[in-house]
């Protein structure tokens, strides 16, 4: 497994609750990693060459340290089995992004809805609400009381944290912190389908204004395409300059080298200067700014950090 | 060429003002003086720590967690000190509050969301250009390359992007040459503007209001964003607040900037003529050998160590954009406008989380004025001496007498 993108070492790898471990990521240079909010993930790509997205659940203020924690689950598609069985401290992965599609927006109050592992981007978003002096509740579910990761990092916030184990207590008592609809709140859920569709039936049901809900859904989208481990052909049209594109060689750099003026400013997929235009090829994106469906789209690519899926790229420059 | 003259400092940098008339009329040797005393120094004359050195102010620029900006990004500690104006949401907030109005206003600024803009503004920066040649009769034209083509271009698209009224928007100059001023110490630069600052100030924020944005502007998507839930009714006047305050004398600077580079290194000009999609370069090019916005200041979060110092906690730090992107410790011949340089990395827009969000609109504005210009003048011949625009933060011009000589 030999490619530029960002690679992060385990440095800790810790069992959190039944069935789940926490990891922490560094660079091994020790330097910063991008910036992130709560709510945001990233993606992981394991040297199996499986691509997974985790909700980011350390500390922001950290700047040296990413904390993820995965469920191991019985049907998933072999990658959290590899990271529970396979992925020790001192192995490496490769990070894309972060990105978020759950940002917390500014409220007065907020209510966190969390079924199982889903309580992971909610972590850092009670840590903020906390900072910020909101008034929040947080109602977390999961199976047994053991099946629930970061209990003991809840506890200080007392009260305002209900944990509902389902063999001790059944399912989550949505009506109770979701009536009335309030027009000074901002309602979080994230967990398995079913808690999400109850919460989405009562927030309908109660009047709620639709966007006093956000979601988030571990449902995968469609896999990306496996990160190659063998240089590609980058291609500048406007040139015809062809160069090969080795592991650990940005694409930003390639074009550089071949006599492309590409103008970039924070070379971490953040800023969006160096956005180029893709003419051929399967972009392999790693930055912080495209959303899926622009992804999806495979028109334009940040240099200064994703690759290539495919053979050649050809970029209009 | 233009070069750094080795003109003596009198002082050491420590003791400099470097907000006084000579050093802001020419800050070149101080920043050298700056650079070479360390990568920090303790500035005696307003007790505060000043940076110069491209790898230090990098640093310190990312390093949002020690280096916040929530305290003010001017002399003035927002934690004794009432500030003039309530505080920006953007530029004087740190995480978590910056987050929402940042990612709100970062996309409808981005290079995505201005496409849709390049072609009327393309259109409109030709239209400007041959008005101005058409008013020379048919020898070459003498015009004032900041009052006709850095002040006026920016001034006709920016202003109807954001939405905001066509009458008053003489206002918008003055409200942030003096909000720049007020960055620095009161001396007699912001005493100057002071009087007249609450006048601008109230047409400025009367622009913000829902009401007063045309529908279809950047300011009526901040308001939309509003209506999603996305930042507060209360914030997003204020996001709209710093399209004004942020997004017109920087742009009008930079343009001016590009100007002068190009006006005088002609070679430079004919290379840009050969390859007009070389705009946006040169733009940056001269962003980093200008460096309009020289300063800002950050306060130390904690006791940061830098080299030998320790920057106490709840102090002043001057971090010197404009010093930093003329450091030969990471840049070769800095003072040397060169259109071959890849400026890539310069810190004139700032870095990290504060970082410039309206850098692809100044962008596409000075490629639309380059492309126009290069297409139509052969040769920008300087007239006379440029005259400088002293500001506590901007380095700038007021004007650049030149003659535009038609491409045949």
């Amino acid at each position: 497994m030999q490619v530029t993108a960002d690679r992060l070492t385990v440095t800790e790898k810790a069992a959190v609750a039944d069935g789940v471990v926490a990891l922490t990521l560094e660079r091994g240079d020790g330097s910063r990693l991008p910036d992130w909010e709560p709510g945001a993930h990233v993606d992981v790509t394991l040297a199996s060459g499986a691509t997974r997205q985790y909700s980011l659940c350390g500390d922001r203020w950290d700047a040296h340290r990413y904390r993820i924690a995965v469920l191991r689950e019985a049907d998933g598609r072999g990658g959290s089995a590899y990271v529970h069985d396979a992925l020790h401290v001192g192995d490496q992965v490769i990070l894309g992004g972060p990105r978020n599609d759950f940002p917390m927006v500014p409220a007065a109050r907020y209510v966190f809805v969390a079924g199982g592992i889903g309580i992971t981007p909610l972590l850092p978003m009670v840590v903020q609400a906390a900072l910020v002096g909101a008034d929040w509740e947080l109602l977390y579910g999961g199976r047994r009381r053991t099946s629930m990761a970061f209990l003991d990092e809840l506890a200080p916030h007392g009260g305002r944290v209900r944990t509902v184990p389902e063999d001790e207590a059944g399912l989550l008592p949505l009506d109770e912190v979701l009536h009335p609809a309030r027009t000074d709140t901002v309602v979080y859920c994230c967990g398995p389908a079913p808690l999400l569709a109850a919460v989405e039936r009562t927030v309908a049901a109660t009047g709620w204004e639709p966007h006093r809900l956000r979601t988030e859904r571990f449902t995968a989208a469609e896999p990306p395409p496996p990160v190659r481990d063998e240089p590609f052909e980058l291609e500048l049209a406007r040139t015809g300059a062809r160069v090969s594109v080795p592991p650990r060689l940005s694409v930003l750099d390639a074009a550089r080298r071949a006599g492309a003026t590409t103008l970039s400013s924070c070379e971490k997929g953040i800023c969006g200067t160096c956005e180029t235009t893709v003419l051929d090829g399967v972009p392999d994106h790693r930055d912080s700014i495209l959303a899926d469906h622009e992804r999806a789209a495979g028109d334009v690519i940040f240099p200064c950090v994703s690759r290539a899926a495919s053979d050649r790229l050809v970029l209009d420059l | 060429m233009t070069t750094t003259a080795p003109a003596p400092v009198t002082d050491p940098p420590g003791e400099a003002d470097p907000f006084s008339p000579e050093i802001l009329a020419d800050p070149l040797p101080f920043q050298a003086a700056l650079r070479d005393a360390g990568p920090v120094t303790y500035l005696t004359r307003y007790a505060l720590y000043g940076m110069g050195r491209y790898a230090e102010v990098h640093a310190a620029l990312v390093d949002w967690q020690r280096f916040c900006s929530g305290a003010g990004v001017g002399l003035a500690n927002f934690r004794r000190e009432k500030p003039w104006r309530p505080p920006s949401l953007l530029l004087e907030a740190d995480p978590p509050h910056h987050d929402a109005p940042r990612r709100v206003l970062a996309p409808i600024l981005g290079p995505r969301a201005l496409r849709r803009l390049r072609d009327r503004w393309f259109a409109a920066a030709e239209a400007h250009i041959d008005a101005l040649l058409a008013d020379g009769g048919p020898g070459p034209v003498e015009v004032d390359a900041m009052a006709d083509l850095a002040e006026s271009f920016p001034l006709r698209v920016f202003p109807d992007a954001v939405g905001i009224a066509r009458e008053g928007r003489e206002h918008l100059l003055p409200y942030g040459d003096h909000l720049f001023n007020a960055f620095g110490p009161a001396n007699e630069l912001v005493a100057r503007g002071a009087p007249y600052v609450a006048d601008h100030a109230a047409w400025v924020n009367a622009q913000c209001t829902r009401e007063a944005l045309a529908d279809d502007g950047f300011g009526a998507e901040i308001w939309a964003a509003a209506d999603r839930g996305d930042i507060t009714p209360e914030q997003a006047p204020l996001v709209v607040r710093s399209l004004l305050s942020a997004g017109v004398d920087t742009t009008v600077h930079g343009l001016g900037a590009v100007l002068r580079a190009l006006a005088t290194h002609p070679e430079a000009w004919a290379a840009l003529r050969a390859r007009p999609d070389r705009a946006r370069v040169a733009f940056d090019e001269a962003v980093r050998w200008e460096s309009p916005v020289q300063t800002f200041f950050r306060t130390a979060e904690v006791d940061v160590p830098i080299g030998d110092v320790v920057v106490p906690e709840g102090a002043k730090i001057l971090m010197f954009l404009g010093a930093a992107n003329r450091d030969p410790r990471h840049w070769s011949e800095p003072d040397r406008f060169d259109l071959t340089r890849d400026p890539s990395g310069h810190v004139g827009f700032g870095m990290g989380l504060h970082q410039c969000v309206g850098q692809h609109v100044a962008r596409l504005e000075a490629a639309a004025l380059l492309t126009a210009l290069a297409a139509r003048v052969e040769r920008i011949e300087p007239t006379a001496a440029p005259t400088r625009h002293l500001n506590n933060t901007m380095r700038a011009f007021a004007s650049q007498p030149m003659r535009l000589h038609r491409a045949r």
